[in-house]
């Protein structure tokens, strides 16, 4: 036996009171687990725009389901706990138990799955933004494109918001237009200059929108000919910090988002823990109370236990008894052997018998 | 004749104890959100301290938390006392205090009143501080390196950024005013120059507005500067083109966002007050109900409860009487021909107390 204890009546009522308030504990935190998916979606649909793809959406999803699920489970463990003690309830809970250890079991290598996705899927959800975010500014100054109207108010709010400029930092608003030809006046020298100085005949400046400007800089923000120093007095570009937000916004956006996802970490390894605790006890107070009714005196002592076996044995057994149950399906050769095997010895038996024995 | 007299049998009086023991603690709980909500009005006004001049307006939220603090106390007295009234002998402890302690909280509940009232009588003295703090605030937005006002430049942007405004009035403010600092002006250049000799006070100005104003709406980039001038920029003209800048002023703003929180406060106030009332209501029918079970001797009989003995005039008459005898105690009384060896009791009617009922008669005496 793995793990064995001794449980009189006593300790058995004891461990169904505890069981019934860690399992409702444990459906609390299965509410919890709920929400914190919920939270997570609603934050990464709220961002849905500069993302490309929705790779990253598995995580709260698993979150929801295992949430729902958790709820329910322990539920059920609650409800096994009250019948616990009644001889004539619990026998009917015998058959659900195993497929509850399953689903319990199933549930935790969820949880623990969602922790290592969390951390896995960083590196598409960087590759989703950097795309998301290219299509957005270079799409930033079609607000007369239907579908493609707002691409310029969620992307100057998102560099107000998170505090960035650009997919990498600002150098990427250098190489995209993001001055509408409808506001640009062609029999201007100017304009036809640089037109015409890019071979996809693009208007290309070296300046940014208002959104990537920092009010932390103690001077007005400067946003045009950023790379010539000698446009505005007193100024070094390669030296000049805090005119504009410095960090790109997929940076930004990642940073976000996995801080996010690693805060809810803890949160979600104590709920493993409790989870794994409530699996461990009932399956204590089942073999308790199983060994407890089988007594000739039921108020008597009795052992429970993890496993009935070690866990090789056990092990062994579970494997034989797939393969048993595999086996039903198919039609026997082992047998359809031993038969022919019997057909012929049989026939060899006849065939000594008919031919004379050899003279003694 | 009694005020609004009310019969209460002993079942009607345990209950009554009993649910005045719950609503006192309920308002226990809206003492709390009282202090709360004081709390939270001097956290808003603090976070915008450097926009808003001068002025008596920390008087509201400082009213509003002392209140709240002594509405848990006076709340807590009362649960206890109503909880002691089921039992007609436990009563007998409280029986001195009930009625000062009524009378305080009848008082108390008018501070409750004024500190609503308050929250809408602020909105004057509030407009009027945002409109200065704001004009200074602007005029300071440049000096970024003088001790004190460094960070005035971020508050201004940040408020322009999230309460969607520009200026005090509108973004014309900013033309009257030199928003960027002399450390960043070219004086050797002839345009600068100009511009410095244009005004009376050497000021550089231009039709110009930080980044902070831009609106995050418009479908174009934004126009920061000359937008005075349409010539300047292709396909514009400043007086039809309203999404390019915001057109609120930030005055406008800071007065909306604080006048509907105040209006919040001072409505859940209101409500707070009428709640108190009615339980210093409840309270006194209670005492009075068990004052008269126990003139009456059974503790289980039928009594009167009500919330004035006399009319209301007789009891203010009565009232007014007793300060005024308070005061005679130690006169000597010329009245009864001037000997000073009769006794003359101090205040004849005081000592029946304030409902004036006077003593049994004696069996033998008539």
């Amino acid at each position: 036996m793995l793990l064995k204890m001794k449980f009189s009546q006593q300790r058995r009522v004891r461990l169904a009171q505890g069981l019934w308030l860690l399992s409702w504990l444990a459906v609390m935190c299965g509410a919890f687990i709920f929400c914190l998916g919920v939270y997570l979606k609603i934050e990464l649909l709220r961002r849905a725009e500069v993302m490309e793809n929705t790779e990253i959406h598995v995580v709260p999803n698993i979150l929801l389901m295992v949430g729902l699920a958790s709820i329910g489970t322990n539920w059920i463990a609650s409800r096994v706990c009250q019948d616990s003690l009644d001889a004539s309830r619990f026998p009917r809970w015998k058959v659900l138990l195993l497929a509850w250890f399953a689903v319990a079991a199933l549930l935790c290598c969820l949880l623990v799955t969602v922790v290592a996705l969390s951390y896995a899927l960083q590196g598409r959800l960087e590759e989703s933004l950097k795309i998301g975010l290219r299509n957005g500014i270079r799409f930033y100054k079609d607000t007369d494109v239907p579908g493609r109207c707002f691409q310029k108010e969620t992307i100057d709010r998102l560099q107000m918001e998170f505090r960035c400029c650009g997919n990498n930092n600002y150098k990427d608003w250098f190489e995209v237009q993001w001055v509408s030809n409808r506001y640009l006046d062609f029999t201007s020298k100017d304009v036809k200059d640089r037109i015409r100085s890019n071979v996809d005949g693009r208007y290309l400046l070296d300046g940014v929108p208002f959104s990537c400007c920092n009010p932390a800089s103690p001077r007005p923000c400067l946003q045009n000919q950023l790379t010539d120093n000698r446009a505005h007095y007193n100024y070094e570009y390669q030296s000049e910090e805090l005119n504009l937000y410095s960090r790109g916004c997929r940076q930004a956006l990642t940073d976000y988002y996995m801080g996010l996802m690693n805060s809810t970490g803890p949160g979600v390894l104590s709920v493993i823990l409790i989870q794994v605790s409530v699996i461990l006890s009932v399956r204590y107070l089942q073999t308790a109370v199983e060994g407890a009714m089988a007594l000739e005196n039921p108020e008597g002592e009795s052992v429970g236990y993890l496993l009935e076996k070690g866990l090789k044995e056990t092990f062994e057994d579970l494997k034989s008894k797939i393969l048993d149950t595999l086996k039903f399906a198919q039609v026997d050769p082992a047998t359809a052997e031993a038969s022919e095997a019997e057909a012929e010895k049989t026939v060899n038996v006849a065939e000594k018998t008919a031919s004379p024995p050899p003279p003694s | 004749m009694a005020v609004l007299p009310v019969k209460f049998t002993k079942t009607k009086r345990d209950k009554l104890a009993q649910v005045l023991w719950i609503l006192n603690w309920i308002s226990v709980i809206t003492g709390a959100i009282l202090f709360s909500l004081g709390l939270f009005l001097k956290v808003e006004i603090n976070k915008r301290k450097e926009l808003m001049a001068e002025r008596d307006i920390q008087y509201v939220p400082n009213m509003l938390i002392a209140v709240g603090l002594i509405a848990c106390a006076i709340n807590f007295l009362g649960g206890k006392i109503c909880y002691d009234c089921v039992d007609t002998t436990k009563f007998l402890r409280w029986k001195l205090i009930m009625l000062p302690y009524i009378v305080c909280t009848f008082f108390f509940t008018f501070c409750i009143l004024v500190g609503a009232l308050m929250c809408y009588s602020m909105q004057g003295e509030m407009e009027e501080s945002l409109d200065i703090g704001l004009a200074e605030a602007l005029k300071f937005y440049k000096d970024t390196d003088t001790p004190g006002r460094c960070f005035l430049k971020t508050t201004v942007d940040m408020l322009q950024i999230e309460f969607h405004c520009c200026g005090n009035n509108g973004y014309k403010d900013w033309f009257q005013i030199q928003w960027i600092s002399n450390r960043y002006l070219d004086m050797s250049r002839k345009e600068v120059v100009d511009r410095l000799r244009s005004n009376v006070e050497g000021k550089y100005l231009q039709d110009g507005v930080p980044f902070s104003c831009c609106n995050v709406n418009s479908p174009r980039p934004c126009i920061q500067s000359q937008i005075s001038n349409n010539s300047a920029h292709y396909n514009y003209d400043h007086v039809t083109e309203q999404l390019n800048l915001w057109s609120r002023g930030c005055r406008q703003a800071l007065l909306e966002h604080y006048t509907y929180i105040m209006q919040s406060i001072g409505l859940t106030v209101l409500v707070i007050w009428v709640f108190e009332l009615s339980v210093l209501t409840g309270v006194r029918y209670l005492q009075t109900a068990l004052e008269n079970v126990l003139r009456q001797g059974d503790p289980d009989s039928e009594s009167d409860g009500w919330l004035l003995e006399n009319s209301f005039m007789e009891t203010a008459r009565t009232n007014l009487n007793i300060i005024k005898n308070l005061g005679k105690c130690n006169q000597v009384d010329m009245a009864n021909n001037g000997d000073p060896n009769i006794n003359v009791p101090c205040s004849s009617k005081a000592t029946y107390g304030p409902d004036n009922v006077p003593p049994q008669q004696q069996p033998g005496t008539s």
